[in-house]
């Protein structure tokens, strides 16, 4: 799978699978093959012991045969042509004691497979989350929200649960087939002609519903899809209903959304309820067949009475196995579909790779920026920064301005690695970004983005995110550097207030305070700020510009501004207009640039600030 | 048991046809039994005894067989379409009711409760609620098979009954055993099978952070530990399986062994015939799998109750909003004049992950019909709340709100949406069209106020450039668009109702400043000509307050000072500090101060690193 590609194939894979016709079943049915071989692949700890299970498995079928056999051999031997209570005995003892043989083989199968299994998928989960991690930042908001946590949750969910439950029966239930299969050509191949003629059918027509009803349940996932999105809107635009009164409107998009959902389940189960039906008339002219053939046969002595009796047990075996292991196989299918998806997102090469051990760590003290004719266009869009090239010396303190949609957010992105350019390098300190091992880049560069995303816990683990080691005393020590104390003591339990979801507990502005103490105690040698006080009144981010600049004396950042004040405070400030550097220089010596793209900007900056 | 009974009430009929078809369904296979050892005793022994074949009763045999496999099917018709369509019609009575409730229920139960757990009461929870509804007609109708079965035993053979007395109940005993281990077990699996999405949902939200930060390996870890314990649950889960799921599965084998013997000691004493030792044994072969399935419903029974649990809690909760029925006067398009009297607001105790204390206390202060006032004070202030209160997304604790005079508690629903708008800091865009919005299906909204919407907005443009324009879809939350174009949806959203009270908190955020200039020249003008409305607006920004005919000053939740914008810059010190920040920095800037060079927690304290 191409690198580039990536993002938008798994995307359109996803829903491809959803919509799943009549016409692609073949297609799907022949890549569960090979989706079972990447997994094996992937998972060679399942293979481990295997052929110890099958083993026990094959055991364990022969259990489900035993007692046709022994009604055969009971009544052929002991209850027809004259009572022999000791041949009777002898018969269901033996079968006794093979039934205690086959249960305790059958505990000891699933013991292995469950426990084979869901260590493997533990692995594989594990190692799912983490390589969504390390995807680039392009291709994670590329993802729908919520389809990469399906990978790592409802996805693995679903092929444990089928494991747990359809799985077995499956296997267990293919395995009865053969053995019943086996049992049955011994006694009569005429009778088992009759058997397969009766089912043969059937199943074809059943395999026919199957894709129908692959197609139709592919419906209600998307249907469910769409239902959640409805609910998920009606529950996170709660204040938007309410303040526009359209809970009315609302409802009738949700009762929409449900309605879909329900007429979709119900198309599915008509089409399933018809697949079952066509397996138990076949059972009802398997045995009415049975019951024909082997009488004629059974009059011809070609057939003993426990024979055709153990027959009409044996069909009853076999029309179990038929009807499961079809329900079983939708299932099945969905399973093999989920397992795809994830061995999908685990095939994607992170496109912003780490180059690991191979890489090179950053130079010590702080860090100068070079941009070598830098461009970058996002893939498929246009280019938002044409050729820059710059050098930003270490130590200084720069601000980048420009118009919403000017790329000045870009330069923040590529300074951090968070996407690479499409053409030209980023270097600090000489080094190409590139050959920058992630662990030491991550801990020298570190950036406050304008969302400061804050997790469910306090504040105080909030800040210690990157640092767990800090103490409450260090950490109270920094909201003090940042002038920060007096709002930290304003809170409920200081520290120790909890953010709530997203940090919702807290307003805005708050929220990118806390982000910013995050970073700080970071302790970075190059710290760029994306608009990362946007939020914050304006006594507060002047009073916390002038402790960052404080606090950043030494080191190098990068502030990407839309308040000019950052500019005014900056050592050097950089215009950037449709993709390029129209200016550079201090705020001073821009301004003396008469009908300049900073002078306009600055012009209107007064006009609201005045 | 009492959700069962709900069901029941609530879909009667179909309920009806569907144990119906599963009684019928049940009692064939008993049927079928008795006619398999019929057609053995009947039919095949004389065949094989005599040689030859008695056609009649074969094919009536035959007939037999076929006959009771069509009925056979006709209940599995009945069975599985009733069951599947009274819960898929339950399910979807249940959504529709729980979304309902959300609609309802104020702000403040909203704030209380993670989306995710809302997401999951009116998806999974409902489902859980009624998934065991559809194998209830079967457990019913294989409830009478064995009633059925138990009674042919009786009057075949009361030897041969006993061990069906013995077999059967072993069996439902072992499977209830079976489920009351489960139940625990699957209600771990299943709690942390919620955890760990839970932290895949956090961990993939904050991924910039996280990458950022360079802690993949720490939130793999997190992720690990979680997953780890899901695993063992699994394991657990599985293990009991492979205990009693063979066992289940030997113990009819073994009662067909017992049929055998048993039956061969009466067969001697004469007391049944073959054909009967034939259709007992077959008997239990049949019945071996219902019985067994029943117990699969048993198990899922505990998912059921606590399923229907969280759905409760939310049909049951309590503190919606009645909306009261005064009307004002329709005719009146002037702007409208907001109050608050002496209103105080804290979030209640339950909100327990909030904050706990006063949010506001004591605020007075009023927008007089066709004026702007400016709402300022520092971050954390009580602005959001202040604005929330305007448009009654939330009640106050004590004081009052009133719009023209009137309580906002005593205005019809439709009455407030008409008259008052808000523009929230964080702009929600509906994952639709452009069009829909904006004007949200709210009546008088045509494409040509629409686009004066947007215009005012300064919108237009970037709309206009949109590849379907009007019929653009906007995505997900609106993630195609950036933040500042989402604000300017929203506000034109909010001016296309021609609001008589517009509330802005800060709602020009993202907002490069010259365009912010260009919006707020076109809002006065809109404040100034045609109808206009009273605007309460949260800034920060000189350029905006100075509109301002009054500014409203609040610090930690109370109103420090009012007064224009002069007044207040002059006698107002905490005021004069905000909002001329900017200037005092670039006075400082020009100053050059120097500054020691500080290391961050290098006050007094070691940092071992």
């Amino acid at each position: 799978m191409s690198t580039s590609s990536a993002p938008t194939s798994s995307g359109q894979r996803q829903r491809r699978v959803e919509s799943v016709t009549v016409d692609q079943a073949p297609e799907q049915a022949e890549s569960t093959w090979r989706t079972l071989r990447r997994g094996l692949a992937l998972s060679p700890e399942l293979r481990v012991g295997l052929a110890g299970t099958l083993g026990l498995a094959l055991v364990y079928m022969v259990g489900r045969v035993a007692v046709p056999v022994a009604v055969q051999q009971g009544i052929d031997r002991g209850i027809v042509g004259g009572l022999d209570l000791d041949a009777l005995f002898t018969v269901v003892s033996v079968t006794a004691a093979v039934l205690v043989v086959t249960t305790t083989c059958g505990y000891l199968m699933m013991r292995r497979l469950f426990t084979v299994s869901e260590t493997a998928l533990a692995g594989v989960r594990i190692r799912a989350f983490r390589h969504v991690h390390d995807l680039s930042m392009l291709h994670q908001q590329s993802e729908r929200r919520g389809s990469l946590v399906s990978r790592v949750t409802s996805d693995v969910d679903q092929i444990t649960q089928f494991l747990q439950w359809g799985g077995v029966i499956l296997l267990v239930n293919l395995g009865q087939l053969a053995v019943t299969t086996a049992v049955m050509l011994a006694y009569s191949w005429q009778l088992t002609l009759v058997v397969y003629a009766a089912f043969g059918p059937a199943v074809l027509v059943i395999r026919l519903l199957q894709r129908r009803l692959a197609a139709a349940y592919g419906v209600v996932r998307q249907r469910t899809g769409a239902l959640l999105a409805a609910v998920g809107e009606s529950v996170v635009g709660a204040p938007v209903i309410r303040a526009y009164g359209i809970a009315g409107r609302t409802a009738r998009r949700l009762d929409d959304a449900i309605d879909g959902q329900r007429r979709a389940q119900q198309k599915a189960i008509r089409i399933s309820i018809l697949g079952s039906s066509v397996g138990e008339l076949a059972a009802g002219l398997a045995l009415a067949g049975v019951v024909v053939l082997g009488v004629l046969l059974g009059a011809d002595r070609t057939l003993s009475i426990g024979e055709i009796t153990a027959f009409l047990f044996l069909v009853t075996l076999f029309i179990q196995p038929v009807q499961i292991a079809t329900e079983v196989l939708n299932e099945a299918q969905n399973a093999i579909a989920g397992w795809r998806r994830v061995l999908d997102v685990l095939d994607v090469d992170p496109d912003v790779a780490d180059p690991g051990t191979q890489g090179r760590e950053l130079p010590g003290g702080p860090l100068d920026i070079r941009f070598d004719g830098v461009r970058f266009a996002y893939p498929g869009g246009p280019t938002v920064l044409h050729d820059v090239s710059l050098e930003i010396p270490a130590k200084s303190r720069v601000a980048v301005v420009g118009e919403t949609g000017s790329g000045k957010t870009t330069f923040a992105k590529l300074v951090t690695r968070l996407m690479d350019p499409s053409a030209g390098a980023v270097l600090l300190s000489g080094v190409p970004l590139t050959d920058v091992r992630f662990d030491s880049l991550r801990s020298r560069v570190v950036m406050v983005p304008q969302d400061g995303f804050l997790f469910d816990a306090t504040v105080a683990d909030n800040v210690r995110f990157a640092r767990p080691e800090l103490t409450d005393e260090q950490l109270a020590a920094a909201f003090t550097e940042l002038g920060l104390a007096d709002w930290l003591d304003g809170l409920p339990a200081g520290l120790h207030t909890g953010v709530g979801e997203r940090g919702e507990a807290l307003s805005v502005g708050e929220r990118q305070l806390v982000a910013l103490a995050r970073a700080y105690v970071a302790d970075p040698d190059l710290l760029v700020l994306d608009e990362a006080t946007s939020a914050v009144d304006p006594a507060t981010e002047v009073r916390l510009q002038r402790t960052l600049d404080a606090v950043t004396r030494g080191r190098t950042t990068l502030a990407i501004a839309h308040r000019l004040s950052t500019a005014q405070n900056a050592d050097e400030v950089i215009v950037v207009d449709r993709g390029r550097i129209v200016q550079r220089g201090s705020h001073d010596e821009l301004l003396r640039e008469p009908d300049s793209v900073y002078a306009l900007l600055y012009a209107s900056w007064l006009e609201q600030t005045r | 048991m009492a959700v069962l009974g709900r069901a029941i009430r609530e879909q009667p009929r179909i309920f009806a046809v569907a144990v119906a078809g599963s009684v019928l369904f049940g009692l064939m296979v008993v049927a079928s039994a008795f006619v398999v050892g019929a057609v053995v005793g009947e039919v095949v022994v004389p065949a094989v005894e005599t040689g030859s074949v008695a056609v009649g009763a074969l094919a009536l045999a035959a007939a037999a067989l076929l006959g009771l496999s069509v009925l056979r099917v006709v209940g599995i018709f009945g069975r599985r379409l009733g069951a599947g369509y009274m819960q898929f019609r339950l399910q979807a009575a249940y959504r529709r009711r729980v979304t309902r409730r959300y609609l309802e229920l104020p702000l403040s139960w909203h704030h209380r409760n993670a989306t995710g757990t809302l997401l999951s009461n009116a998806n999974s929870d409902v489902e859980a609620a009624w998934q065991p509804i559809a194998p209830l007609p079967f457990a019913v109708g294989t409830l009478v098979m064995l009633v059925g079965a138990v009674a042919s035993l009786f009057a075949v053979d009361w030897a041969l009954a006993l061990v069906g007395l013995a077999v059967f109940p072993a069996l439902f005993a072992l499977n209830v055993a079976y489920s009351r281990r489960m139940a625990p077990r699957q209600a771990r699996a299943q709690r942390l099978r919620a955890e760990v999405s839970g932290i895949a949902h956090e961990s993939f939200d904050g991924a910039l952070v996280v990458k950022t930060m360079g802690r993949e390996a720490q939130e793999t870890a997190r992720f690990a530990a979680r997953a780890g314990q899901l695993r063992d649950a699994l394991i657990s889960v599985g293990r009991l399986r492979g205990i009693f799921d063979p066992m289940l599965e030997t113990l009819p084998s073994l009662g067909t062994l017992a049929v055998l013997v048993v039956g061969a000691y009466r067969l001697r004493q004469g007391a049944i015939e073959v054909s009967e030792l034939v259709s007992v044994a077959f008997l239990f072969t049949v019945l071996a799998f219902p019985v067994r399935a029943i117990g699969w419903v048993l198990a899922e029974l505990p998912r059921s109750v606590a399923g229907w649990d969280r759905i409760r809690r939310v049909l049951d909760a309590t503190g919606e909003m009645p909306y009261g029925d005064t009307r004002l006067d329709q005719a009146v398009t002037e702007p409208a004049t907001l109050t608050f009297a002496d209103v105080g607001f804290a979030y209640e105790p339950a909100e327990a992950h909030l904050p706990g204390t006063q949010v506001l206390g004591e605020v007075s202060f009023t927008v007089p019909a066709g004026k702007t006032v400016a709402l300022v004070g520092p971050t954390g202030a009580g602005k959001s709340t202040v604005t929330a209160l305007a448009v009654r997304l939330v009640d106050p604790l004590s004081g009052t709100v009133s719009i023209d005079g009137v309580d906002v508690r005593d205005l019809a629903a439709d009455v407030l949406a008409d008259t008052v708008a808000l523009v929230a800091q964080v702009p929600f865009v509906f994952d639709d069209t452009v069009r829909a919005n904006i004007a949200l299906d709210r009546p008088g909204i045509d494409d040509e106020a629409v686009w004066a919407a947007l215009r005012l907005a300064e919108a237009d443009g970037f709309v206009a450039a949109l590849p379907d324009g009007l019929d653009t879809m906007v995505g997900e939350r609106g993630t195609s668009l950036s933040g500042g174009q989402r604000q300017r949806l929203t506000l034109a959203r909010a001016l296309a109702g021609r609001p008589r009270l517009l509330v802005l908190d800060d709602a020009t955020s993202a907002v490069d400043p010259r365009v912010e200039a260009a919006i707020l020249a076109g809002l006065r003008s809109s404040a100034d000509g045609g109808p206009g409305a009273s605007i309460l607006v949260v800034a920060y920004r000189r350029a905006t307050i100075a509109l301002a005919d009054e500014v409203i000053y609040l610090e930690q939740g109370r109103v420090v000072a009012r007064g224009t914008h002069t007044t207040l810059l002059a006698t107002v010190p905490g005021y004069a500090d905000l909002v001329t920040a900017y200037e005092q920095a670039e006075v400082d800037h020009d100053r050059k101060d120097t500054y020691d060079e500080v290391t961050p927690l290098a006050s007094g304290l070691e940092v071992d690193r």
